[in-house]
């Protein structure tokens, strides 16, 4: 695996964006663009990419884009990607170059789940990228699909009630080539999964967990640091999908294989203000209790099944829910 | 080539011979025979092109934005409430400056289901930059979708075109239609020379954030492009009249307009229901005229003035109704007239959902108008209360009487 310092030193992520301090997007967007290059055509779809890339006459994005409506990542991708067979067989192109789409949670998991869906039924040859910072961010904190049980957004000030729906595992029922789910505090493996996703033909979907400091209340230079937390805590979990199997990465990997423990996941909901209602005026003991259950219930069932396909078969699972 | 066949397979024989490259649909009765005939041709090897099945038609758009914006000729079909669920991005479309070309089979809107012909569909579109082109005959589909490429890709406009016709009486009636050769249509329309494309060479950022600063002058430039259009759909009509013969007008269309003074005014299908009329109304010892709109955007300002200001009396027939107002093709004439004409002006809104339009009806009401016995106004002469209406209509009136009661 690459080491930081063999990533690819030219910038595509230009200087000047107007993302917040501590942008989980503007982090990923760097590391995506090193890791795929330039033969890329990228849709920008309606999310905060769409204004911190800078307004017009401006862009800090070093490639081709379009901007497009929010509905519409899977669909805009099979329109890019049919014409650039088109151009590849009259002679245009001497390749087909990456087709990207760039999109937040809400773009994915709510109101673009259609097209991304059908895209990836009709096989559409392109790389969909949720950065995931789990609310509507771009329109001051909503709540989404992507936002975590009892956490407090806009208008779920109470904390949600609901839990979040899995898309990773909506892709892998597509049976599309490759999903995998990455994370800013694992540079490397985040950047490792564009470059294998660059690789294969077919519908490929990477989701990254984007930990947004003015939507989580949280220090903006605590970006990383919550990013892991999340990660070691088993509150999002890496890993990726391929041919039937799952293989778990990273710091996911680590903890299945008892390499290192769970971080208690009352840890990750301090560090940020929109699990506060969880701790004062009283600690909300049972929300926290069902939080911690259900990350115990997944992980208790990985280690066993890790520990069982050591002794018996080669199987992976799925994350159980 | 000679063929008999319905409007729908006519309108895909106009794309093979304009060789596009990627279709993007989604079937929506009465358009369905378009992408299907576009499917075979593809599949029997006779066009080669992409097809792209989307999920929906707010995805065929989004798909055709994408290939548009990679350079591609691209198109493709739909119909009311497919053109309605499009509607977001019919404004990104034209918006992002992206030429290509959409057939719109005009069919009335839900609810009730119903799949037969009224303009609501397309009139609702109005006002999302796109040029938009009637037609009134199978011959006028085939030529007008040729046509179509030209304009939307011609520099001065570079805006998506769509080019309507009407459910059932176009869609799905089979008539004699002369096809052109692929050489003739090739001498009429170049290959597709995009103004800007993706290009990971000279990679440029489009739709991005616009401040206030800056989008009145891209709002500007759209509206200066529809002006510009005026003049390249009249050349394109003109040109392929002689590249590759068949003129249908270029704005409007008239037809016994010379001595008129007494015109019909109407768009699609009903024009040519209007032609009969027009020759009874003059058999009856009226000189009547009609004029076919045939470009409602860019609206032809000039052209109406030019043949309706001196007349004593215009008649204007509405397929759709602007709720709360009146016919929308009405508003407009008159608004084009306001100062310039001292012409009486009357409005039909009828066929609406399918119903027939004859031209006996036509003939009775302008006679009516011109005797005086109608107001300026929207009248629906077709409206009809029969007994299923009356049970409906009772029920109302009895949630009236309650609601009034409490």
């Amino acid at each position: 695996m690459k080491k930081l310092r063999d990533f690819e030193e030219d910038e595509l992520f230009l200087q000047g964006s107007a993302a917040c301090q501590g942008c989980p997007g503007s982090i990923a967007l760097r590391v995506a663009f090193k890791a795929l290059g330039r033969n890329t055509m990228l849709a920008v779809i309606a999310s905060c990419t769409s204004v911190f890339q800078s307004p017009y006459p401006l862009s800090a994005l070093g490639l081709p884009v379009i901007n497009m409506a929010f509905a519409t990542g899977g669909a805009t991708a099979s329109g890019l990607s049919a014409a650039a067979d088109r151009l590849v067989k009259n002679g245009t192109f001497k390749e087909k170059p990456t087709i990207l789409v760039w999109a937040g949670d809400g773009g994915t998991y709510d109101i673009g789940i259609q097209a991304l869906s059908g895209a990836a039924e009709r096989g559409t040859d392109f790389i969909y990228v949720c950065y995931n910072n789990e609310a509507y961010s771009n329109t001051g904190t909503q709540r989404s699909g992507a936002t975590p049980y009892a956490a407090w957004t806009t208008n779920t000030v109470q904390g949600k009630e609901e839990w979040r729906k899995d898309v990773p595992q909506i892709m892998v029922a597509h049976g599309i080539p490759y999903v995998a789910t990455a994370s800013l505090a694992y540079p490397t493996d985040l950047y490792r999964k564009f470059a294998k996703a660059k690789e294969i033909k077919g519908t490929r979907y990477i989701e990254i967990q984007a930990p947004c400091p003015p939507g989580w209340k949280f220090p903006s230079s605590h970006t990383i640091k919550v990013a892991r937390m999340a990660v070691q805590s088993g509150m999002w979990m890496l890993y990726e999908h391929e041919k039937g199997r799952t293989v778990y990465t990273g710091g996911t990997q680590r903890i299945i294989q008892a390499q290192s423990k769970l971080l208690p996941v009352e840890e990750y909901l301090q560090a940020q203000g929109r699990f506060k209602h969880l701790f004062s005026p009283e600690k909300d003991e049972l929300r926290i209790a069902e939080i911690q259950g259900r990350i115990n219930h997944i992980f208790d069932t990985l280690q066993f099944t890790h520990k069982m396909k050591e002794h018996i078969m080669d199987i992976e699972l799925a994350p159980p829910r | 080539m000679r063929l008999v066949d319905t409007g729908n397979h006519i309108a895909a024989h106009a794309v093979r011979l304009s060789h596009v490259e990627v279709v993007s649909a989604y079937p929506i009765t009465p358009q369905t025979q378009v992408i299907e005939e576009i499917s075979r041709f593809i599949s029997e090897g006779e066009m080669d092109c992409e097809y792209i099945p989307v999920e929906s038609e707010h995805s065929a758009m989004a798909a055709m934005i994408g290939s548009a914006s990679m350079g591609v000729r691209s198109f493709s079909a739909t119909s009311s409430h497919g053109l309605a669920y499009m509607h977001e991005l019919l404004h990104w479309a034209a918006g992002i400056r992206l030429p290509m070309v959409m057939v719109n089979v005009n069919r009335a809107m839900g609810p009730g289901w119903n799949i037969w012909c009224d303009h609501q569909d397309t009139l609702a579109a109005r006002d999302t930059g796109w040029i938009q082109l009637h037609c009134a005959s199978h011959q006028e589909v085939l030529d007008t979708v040729i046509q179509a490429f030209r304009i939307s890709e011609d520099p001065l406009v570079t805006l998506p075109v769509m080019v309507c016709y009407d459910a059932i009486v176009i869609s799905h009636n089979y008539m004699q239609v002369e096809i052109p050769e692929q050489e003739t249509v090739d001498k009429f329309l170049p290959p597709f020379r995009s103004m800007w494309k993706l290009d990971f060479k000279h990679p440029f950022t489009h739709g991005s954030v616009i401040y206030p600063d800056d989008y009145e002058e891209v709002r500007y430039s759209m509206f200066e492009a529809l002006e510009s259009a005026r003049d390249v759909i009249k050349k394109a009509a003109s040109e392929y009249e002689s590249a590759v013969g068949g003129y249908h007008g270029g704005l409007i269309e008239t037809y016994q307009m010379e001595d008129a003074d007494v015109a019909l005014v109407a768009m699609g299908s009903i024009a040519s229901e209007g032609r009969v009329a027009v020759d009874e109304l003059r058999r009856k010892g009226h000189k009547c005229g009609l004029v076919r709109v045939r470009s409602y955007r860019p609206f032809p300002m000039q052209e109406l003035r030019d043949v309706l200001s001196d007349l004593r009396a215009v008649m204007i027939i509405d397929r759709a109704i602007s709720f709360g107002m009146e016919g929308p093709l009405y508003s407009e004439v008159k608004a084009v007239l306001y100062g310039k004409s001292d012409a009486e002006v009357y409005n039909l809104v009828t066929g609406l959902g399918g119903r027939d339009v004859t031209f006996e009806m036509i003939v009775e009401n302008t006679e009516a108008a011109l005797k005086g016995k109608m107001e300026q106004m929207s009248t629906w002469p077709t409206v009809r209360m029969n007994e299923h209406h009356m049970v409906s209509r009772r029920g109302l009136e009895e949630f009236w009487k309650e609601g009034s009661a409490q």
